[in-house]
């Protein structure tokens, strides 16, 4: 579904990714781990298409179609949605303007309201969008504008992180949904690719694949858990020195 | 007669007097005096172009159910006036100080007439304008209607309105002021004196709908009284020459509350000097100021004034711009004066145009460039106001949503 070839990118002149490589197949969920200022969030906006996020070399195909050249909306139309780490607060623009503009006319307000219920956010929908939201309840918000959005190839950035442990379970559940994990593996057709800094996300979800971000380069691809473990026992330093 | 004589007086002696803020209008530039125009008993048959004026200035002659009363009045004429609703009266200011002696008494008691060369010519020059008033413990179920009507170009409109809501009565007024859509100049000179009693409570929410050719400099004074509210809610979204405003809320009696709400557009040409004062004189006076402008090319200037003189007042002034296109300016200028130790006073003020973040994070969700700024202008406009009935805030966000269109 996603393919990234030889990607670099570039933010404000400053090169941040070099020549990464990685396949996602539709059903399957991906792993990206990386210390703070790796290159993970960059990764996921030139993905995106972040105009901020210059490609200055590579490429990446979405459901074989060249996307480099389609701005951010086209590519959410396309199928390609992303949960942001820090979301802007919009003042006046309420979650409930956010979710209708993410169903675009395709669900009614019962659908709606199911999927706040859902993500325990029915308080919530009258409010000005991230202002004033607690750390879990951002993730929750734009985990139920995904479910809203429905996309084909789901992106998370650090969905974890600032989250208390009771949430972490829920928002387990909303991505497991997501990703359509209630399904077999032969049918599912969503697609995920999760960044993650701590590894508890895999605590709730499982992944196929995961790939350890280094100074903008992938050093290491294999099963997430064991890339977790090393991780703890060792920290990113046995990354560094495995990729040499 | 005596003090009719010496306000007078006053009148004259300010006739040349510049206003504090704005710049100055020509007086001599417009003519003053109007023909007398013919009475309608019914508005309805008004031409069918001067209703749709009025019904861009919130103004509905063809299905009046959803009013408690109408008063209009083109030029300098009052050409029709109703009251459907027992203990609410509706009239002509010249009608109601023939009918009521005591009325003269609250004549330019909220609003000084010698604040300046506008309000002196209100009281020396021709004039009319409404008279609105709930009898004690009357409670509007519908909001009563009074429209200002410039037909004739180049007119200086003379008007000076005085609305009394008595001891516990509820009231809820919607003013539109419009202009026949001839492109003319033309001045609007309105003053307009509330005075609100003891547990009265008065909501106004007005419609500016001028054209580009148009000065306009209303004189608002409000006085309220022990546990009364007054809610102003402003909206001008259309183009105007000048509009220079600055209306004064005095809350004279404990508990008193006042809330003015505004929504400014500045398109390319258009000139507003816009603010809201209050004076909290009273102990556990509160107030709230929120005001909300975009520019597209005009020039916004931005006032807010809280003033805490008695213990246990609050107030908070909100004061937030944007800066559409890179064109115009806004310039927020919020002040707040305190005299006593224990008063709570606060604002916050922000002028910027869209941040581009926030475009995107919408538009990750699908929407177009043009739909994410869109959302977020409709955002921006959507002010929450509490206390106006549902009907009426429905009303007022439609205007809304009508006029932006005209931004984007």
């Amino acid at each position: 579904m996603l393919e990234i070839k030889e990607l670099s990118v570039a933010v404000g002149g400053r090169d941040i990714l070099h020549d990464v490589n990685l396949s996602i197949k539709a059903g399957e969920t991906h792993v990206l781990f990386g210390p703070n200022g790796g290159g993970k969030t960059t990764l996921l906006m030139a993905i995106m298409g972040s105009p901020k996020y210059r490609v200055t070399h590579g490429g990446i195909t979405f459901k074989g179609k060249d996307i480099l050249g389609l701005s951010v909306d086209e590519r959410a139309r396309m199928g390609i949605g992303m949960s942001l780490q820090r979301p802007p607060v919009v003042r006046g623009v309420k979650a409930r303007d956010m979710v209708a503009a993410c169903v675009r006319g395709r669900a009614n307000e019962e659908t709606v309201y199911a999927l706040a219920k859902k993500a325990n956010l029915v308080d919530f929908m009258d409010r000005d969008i991230n202002y004033g939201f607690s750390g879990g309840e951002i993730k929750r918000s734009e985990l139920l504008q995904l479910l809203a959005q429905n996309p084909d190839m789901a992106l998370f950035d650090e969905p974890e992180s600032g989250v208390d442990l009771v949430n972490i379970a829920l928002i387990g559940e909303l991505i497991n949904e997501l990703l359509g994990k209630q399904h077999p593996i032969r049918d599912r057709k969503h697609a995920g690719f999760i960044i993650t800094h701590t590894g508890h996300i895999l605590d709730y979800v499982n992944a196929r694949t995961g790939y350890v971000l280094l100074e903008g380069r992938i050093v290491c691809e294999g099963d997430p858990h064991e890339i977790l473990e090393t991780i703890k026992g060792k920290g990113y330093e046995e990354c560094r020195r495995c990729a040499i | 007669m005596k003090a009719e004589k010496a306000r007078r007086e006053r009148a004259r002696a300010a006739s040349s007097k510049l206003a504090a803020f704005g710049e100055d209008i020509d007086l001599d530039e417009y003519a003053h005096s109007a023909d007398e125009l013919p009475y309608q008993i019914d508005a309805s048959r008004l031409p069918a172009q001067t209703k749709e004026q009025m019904m861009q200035a919130g103004i509905m002659l063809d299905d009046d159910s959803q009013r408690s009363g109408t008063i209009i009045q083109m030029d300098h004429s009052v050409v029709h006036s109703t009251a459907t609703q027992q203990g609410i009266e509706v009239m002509g200011t010249n009608q109601a100080l023939e009918k009521y002696d005591w009325l003269s008494d609250y004549l330019w008691k909220a609003v000084a007439v010698d604040s300046d060369k506008y309000t002196a010519h209100v009281e020396l020059g021709q004039s009319n304008g409404y008279f609105i008033r709930a009898l004690p413990g009357s409670r509007t179920v519908n909001p009563v209607q009074a429209c200002l009507y410039l037909a004739r170009s180049n007119l200086a409109q003379h008007v000076h309105n005085t609305l009394i809501a008595e001891e516990g009565s509820a009231l809820h007024i919607i003013p539109g002021c419009t202009t026949a859509p001839t492109g003319e100049p033309g001045l609007h000179l309105g003053v307009s004196e509330f005075y609100i009693k003891r547990g009265a409570q008065v909501s106004f929410t007005m419609i500016h709908n001028w054209t580009p050719e148009i000065a306009v400099r209303p004189r608002t004074g409000i006085i309220i009284e022990q546990d009364g509210l007054f809610l102003s809610n402003y909206v001008i979204m259309k183009p105007v020459r000048s509009l220079q405003t600055y209306p004064v809320a005095r809350c004279v009696g404990d508990n008193a509350v006042v809330r003015f709400n505004s929504i400014l557009v500045a398109a390319p040409g258009s000139n507003m000097d816009v603010g809201s004062r209050v004076i909290l004189g009273a102990k556990g006076a509160r107030t709230e100021i929120v005001s909300r402008a975009i520019t597209t090319g005009g020039d916004i200037i931005a006032r807010g004034y809280i003033e805490g003189n008695a213990p246990e007042v609050k107030g908070h002034l909100e004061c937030r711009g944007l800066i559409l296109r890179g064109e115009g300016m806004i310039h927020a200028i919020p002040e707040l004066k305190g005299t006593l130790a224990g008063i709570d006073l606060s604002h916050e003020a922000a002028v910027g145009k869209i941040a581009e973040e926030e475009v995107e994070y919408l538009m990750m969700r699908g929407l177009t460039g043009d739909e994410a700024t869109a959302t977020i202008v409709r955002g921006f406009l959507r002010v929450d106001i509490e206390g106006l009935p549902p009907q009426l805030n429905l009303e007022l966000q439609r205007a809304v949503e009508a006029s932006e269109k005209d931004i984007m």
